[in-house]
């Protein structure tokens, strides 16, 4: 096959929904493959390698994100599907989940309260520009919750996105760790815990560990969008006056 | 496995439906979580394809996350510019959300018949 052809293939692939949508599958399953054989090393995160090897490829072949996307939305699309999926770990462990309602309560609201209003003061007194802050603050959310939340604040819907899915690695590759090492070990603790503070991504890796840390996750993301959304937008004009 | 989808995709619908006609400030998927919750608790349990479909989708729930991930590569600039107090007011003020809820939960719990110490 000469090179003229090769470039007429590639021309008309790239341009197709099919293209990208087989690559995210096969790049996923690649990097499954990787966390596997890292032993479940939470460093080898399959997110971050996948967004890795995928923005290396889409720069190296000049291909816009749009087009991409193009192609990637039906697997973004499931991600509706599966948050309404999660109420059945939640169901499986309803029990449990209500005996324990008081204190979920209470660590939700310290929870949310400190990772949204800590993102907004340490932006801010570090200099960062009140878009990039605004959009910084509800990271801790579920994307399209956090999307909407930073609408509202000033903030970029696709910025937010980018570092809602940041803090859901870097919770899922060291929350496990950290709270071992201050002694928070029980499975409730740490699901919720990760789930809190990093959302869908932070979910994923507790249904690794276990399936009642995975159900802890789930309930904290949930409860944790809605208490965001809620209490965040007329908190932080309040912080934004006292930071002044 | 295709009742199970519809099921999923229903239960959705509901959700975003109550978002647009109640002005909600929840998306619709967490709305349609919450009463697919509520329609386990009436009938007493997932039947056995929409617990192996939910299954199978939760075991890829990383995967979901990709397409929106890799629009990373749209924010490079401001990233790069801003870099010191993103990477900063992100890592610690994660790193207090997580300390203040595992250490907070732990502490009310850790009394309970059933935990240890």
């Amino acid at each position: 096959m000469n090179g003229d052809a090769m470039t007429e293939i590639w021309v008309y692939l790239s341009a197709q929904p099919l293209l990208w949508l087989t690559l995210t599958l096969g790049i996923y399953i690649l990097a499954i493959a990787l966390h596997r054989r890292a032993g479940g090393h939470p460093a080898a995160n399959p997110v971050l390698i996948s967004v890795s090897i995928l923005v290396a490829l889409l720069l190296l072949t000049g291909t816009p994100y749009q087009r991409y996307f193009d192609g990637a939305q039906f697997v973004h699309f499931l991600l509706g599907p599966t948050t309404v999926a999660l109420a059945i770990p939640l169901h499986s462990q309803l029990k449990r989940l209500v005996s324990m309602a008081g204190p979920l309560m209470i660590a939700l609201m310290i929870g949310s309260l400190t990772a949204g209003l800590s993102a907004y003061a340490i932006g801010s007194l570090l200099g960062a520009s009140a878009p990039t802050v605004a959009s910084l603050a509800p990271k801790s959310v579920t994307t399209p919750i956090a999307m909407g939340i930073a609408e509202r604040l000033g903030g970029l819907a696709s910025l937010t996105a980018v570092f809602v899915i940041l803090t859901g690695i870097f919770g899922a590759i060291f929350a496990a760790g950290i709270l071992r090492r201050v002694g928070v070990k029980d499975e409730a603790s740490v699901g919720f815990a990760l789930g809190l503070a990093s959302h869908g991504i932070g979910t994923a890796r507790a249904f690794q560990l276990s399936e009642q840390t995975g159900a802890f996750a789930a309930l904290a993301m949930g409860l944790n969008g809605l208490f965001t959304a809620i209490t965040l937008p007329w908190l932080l004009p309040l912080m934004a006056t006292a930071l002044r | 496995m295709i009742q199970a989808i519809a099921l999923l995709l229903a239960f959705q619908l509901a959700g975003e439906t109550l978002r647009v006609a109640l002005h909600l400030p929840v998306p619709g998927p967490v709305i349609g979580m919450a009463l697919l919750l509520g329609w386990l608790v009436l009938r007493g349990g997932p039947d056995d394809a929409l617990r192996s479909t939910s299954g199978t989708l939760l075991q890829h729930l990383s995967l979901m996350f990709v397409p929106a991930g890799t629009g990373v590569m749209l924010h490079a600039g401001r990233l790069a510019e801003e870099a010191w107090p993103i990477t900063v007011a992100l890592v610690a003020s994660t790193l207090l959300g997580l300390l203040a809820t595992g250490l907070s939960l732990h502490f009310l719990t850790r009394h309970r018949a059933g935990s240890p110490q």
